[in-house]
């Protein structure tokens, strides 16, 4: 598989890990060839590595919790849940079992495992198939969440969720998969000038201008990534507004140092996120930012997420349900009105 | 594992005394240690509840004195019993439930969630069945060898992650014994409103081999579950097995409201008063002496562990 792409990179990843690691195993629903899972993430690995490819019954607890037990006795589990949206079912086994046992146990044990989840809409699933629920699994205590996107390298960030020895709930997203990388070279990805922060988890700072100038600070993630860049672009080209975009992959802590590297010229703040605004990754993001920075802003924050009702399978119900590149170039306006300008 | 793993078969052999005499021995002291609990909880020394075991004793001698070293057990609520055979450590225990540093967790998981060497427990119902079914799966893959014992209770019957994990170990071929200890009442509510159909059907539904047993005699549970654990090394397979049993303390500290005729009726069977007629009196005197001797040992000395300190017991696991 192409290593070119994002659903290229997660895939040689884990063929890499499983060659590498023998305590790597993969489990979940039909990820066996010739069918290789339901988005093709696993496809090969069966063929590859059959003892260490186990296709699962529809049991996303049972099988969850099995893997859990797995990683408290050594081994290195990676769970595929094939929607997102059913990451609930095992919601019970990541809150009170795979995030308690290292803390509650005084460290005797630790739970290194990963549970990837593909989120998000735009391909008319539906109501129930389409979701972006990563906010309700932010903020349990022992319980990492991070995203992937194309500005990062996909398999190499999941590479070291497998490698961590903490709980993570890995997340992808759908429409991402068959996108191509866009990493930076020198700190430039075409006319983009990127910086990011060290670790495995990296945040990214892009933007268009060599981080002289500002008028607006976008900080979004997975799936929202590539549209906040999108409207960046537009923003310059047909508005010549300079926008800052912030990406993170950890969503477990907010991006603070790159947000205050950007507000300090921007002083305006756009969060975007492709699930809903009440409790979400945009609102902890606006309270950091205050208790942070407070004296950086110079306009209320704004946020651009989901309509807070169910995905519609229709396609113009969903695109008016879900945030759009327009969505995010009109509340990047109107919080860089003129008469909004300092 | 950190600490060392205990092995209670060789434990059970190294013990002065017929087998009928350690059994009681070890009863005598998972009897006393949850009745000194009960003082404890009067006295308003601890905090939090506890699950007592009282009456259940027989089942923890009876299943664990056949694990080796290297065996794993996952418990539940209901875990002091099992814990004490499996590890014979009443002051590390003692220590977690007064929230001491220097107890089994340091004071952070208290009477529901402890670990010891291979010893796990948790405090949901339902949700560690499947952990314990991994563990079995890992302890395979590896070729350890170990098995690993995973206890539920009759209302544990009603969650359904349960059936995943015996569909999961069945199709998987775990290594596991899963021990039914139905003691008649989940928490306040009785069986027959909790329970629909039969309870070793549930195990046979899923092609494990399952078996019942209605007991509280501590060497006929000894004898019935020595070839069955035999038989999942040898096969490596699971095996599902129902102790029907009797819960003479109330649930969680003071909330028995169960009638007070059928508790009694049932304290004339439970397991001290089972086995202590086949015994010399003498010997049974010994033997709650030293039960005694042992809890109140544990006792002074966890009392004189410090209680944890915030400033180094609040960091997250990396």
């Amino acid at each position: 598989m192409r290593r070119s792409t994002v659903l290229g990179s997660l895939n040689s990843s884990l063929h890499d890990a499983l060659r590498e690691d023998e305590r790597v195993l993969v489990l979940g629903e039909d990820l066996l060839d010739p069918y290789g899972g339901a988005f093709k993430v696993t496809r090969g690995l069966s063929t590859a590595f059959p003892d260490r490819v186990l296709t699962t019954p529809i049991s996303e607890a049972g099988f969850t919790g099995v893997a859990v037990g797995m990683a408290m006795r050594g081994l290195r589990p990676v769970v595929e849940i094939m929607f997102g949206d059913f990451l609930t079912l095992a919601a019970d086994q990541l809150l009170n079992h795979a995030a308690k046992y290292a803390w509650m146990y005084a460290s005797k044990v630790s739970v290194p495992l990963v549970v990837r989840a593909p989120m998000g809409g735009r391909r008319g699933y539906g109501p129930t198939h389409s979701q972006s629920i990563e906010k309700h699994f932010i903020g349990m205590p022992g319980l990492e969440v991070v995203a992937a996107h194309p500005f990062c390298e996909p398999g190499a960030l999941l590479r070291s969720c497998i490698d961590d020895d903490r709980p993570t709930v890995f997340i992808e997203n759908k429409l991402m998969y068959a996108r191509a990388l866009r990493l930076a070279d020198g700190g430039r990805l075409g006319d983009l000038y990127i910086k990011q922060t060290g670790g495995d988890r990296p945040a990214h700072l892009l933007s268009y201008d060599p981080f002289v100038h500002a008028d607006v600070t976008i900080a979004a993630y997975g799936g929202m990534a590539e549209m906040a860049v999108s409207a960046a672009e537009r923003l310059l080209l047909d508005e010549e507004i300079v926008a800052d975009v912030v990406l993170a992959t950890d969503l477990s802590r907010a991006p603070i140092e790159l947000l205050g590297d950007s507000l300090s010229r921007s002083g305006r703040l756009l969060t975007v996120e492709e699930g809903g605004a009440t409790c979400g990754w945009g609102a902890e993001l606006i309270s950091q930012v205050s208790e942070h920075c407070f004296a950086l802003l110079q306009a209320a924050p704004v946020r651009v997420c989901a309509r807070e009702i169910p995905i519609a399978n229709s396609r113009p119900l969903e695109e008016a349900t879900l945030p759009q590149v327009d969505d995010i170039v009109g509340a990047a306006l109107a919080l860089t009105l003129p008469s909004e300008r300092s | 594992m950190s600490e060392t793993q205990p092995d209670p078969r060789a434990r059970l052999a190294a013990m002065s005394g017929t087998l009928e005499e350690r059994l009681y021995g070890q009863m005598a002291l998972i009897r006393r240690f949850e009745e000194r609990l009960l003082e404890l909880f009067e006295d308003n020394e601890l905090v939090g509840t506890t699950h007592c075991y009282i009456g259940q004793e027989a089942n923890a001698v009876g299943v664990l004195n056949h694990l080796a070293a290297g065996d794993v057990v996952f418990s539940n609520h209901r875990c002091h019993g099992h814990f004490l055979v499996y590890a014979d450590r009443a002051d590390l225990l003692l220590a977690e439930l007064m929230g001491r540093a220097g107890g089994l967790v340091d004071g952070r998981g208290g009477s529901q969630h402890i670990c010891f060497a291979d010893f796990h427990s948790n405090g949901v119902q339902g949700g560690l069945v499947s952990n314990a079914v991994g563990m079995a799966m890992a302890e395979k893959m590896k070729g350890t060898g170990a098995v690993t014992v995973v206890f539920l209770g009759d209302g544990t019957l009603g969650q359904g992650i349960v059936y995943e994990s015996l569909n999961l170990a069945s199709l998987w071929g775990a290594p596991i014994l899963f021990v039914v200890e139905d003691n008649e009442w989940a928490q306040s509510t009785p069986r027959r409103l909790e329970l629909a159909g039969d309870m070793v059907s549930r195990g046979r539904a899923f092609g494990i081999e399952s078996g019942e047993i209605t007991s509280t005699d501590a060497m006929e549970i000894y004898a019935h579950f020595g070839p069955i654990i035999d038989r999942i090394r040898t096969t490596g397979r699971p095996h599902f097995e129902v102790i029907h049993t009797y819960r003479l303390c109330h649930h969680s500290k003071s909330d028995d409201k169960r009638p007070r005729a059928e508790v009694e009726a049932r304290r004339e069977r439970e397991p001290l008063r089972v086995t202590g007629p086949r015994l010399n009196p003498e010997v049974i005197e010994g033997l709650h002496v030293e039960a005694g001797r042992r809890v109140a040992a544990a006792e002074t000395w966890a009392r004189a562990l410090p209680l944890p300190d915030p400033e180094t017991h609040l960091e997250a696991p990396q």
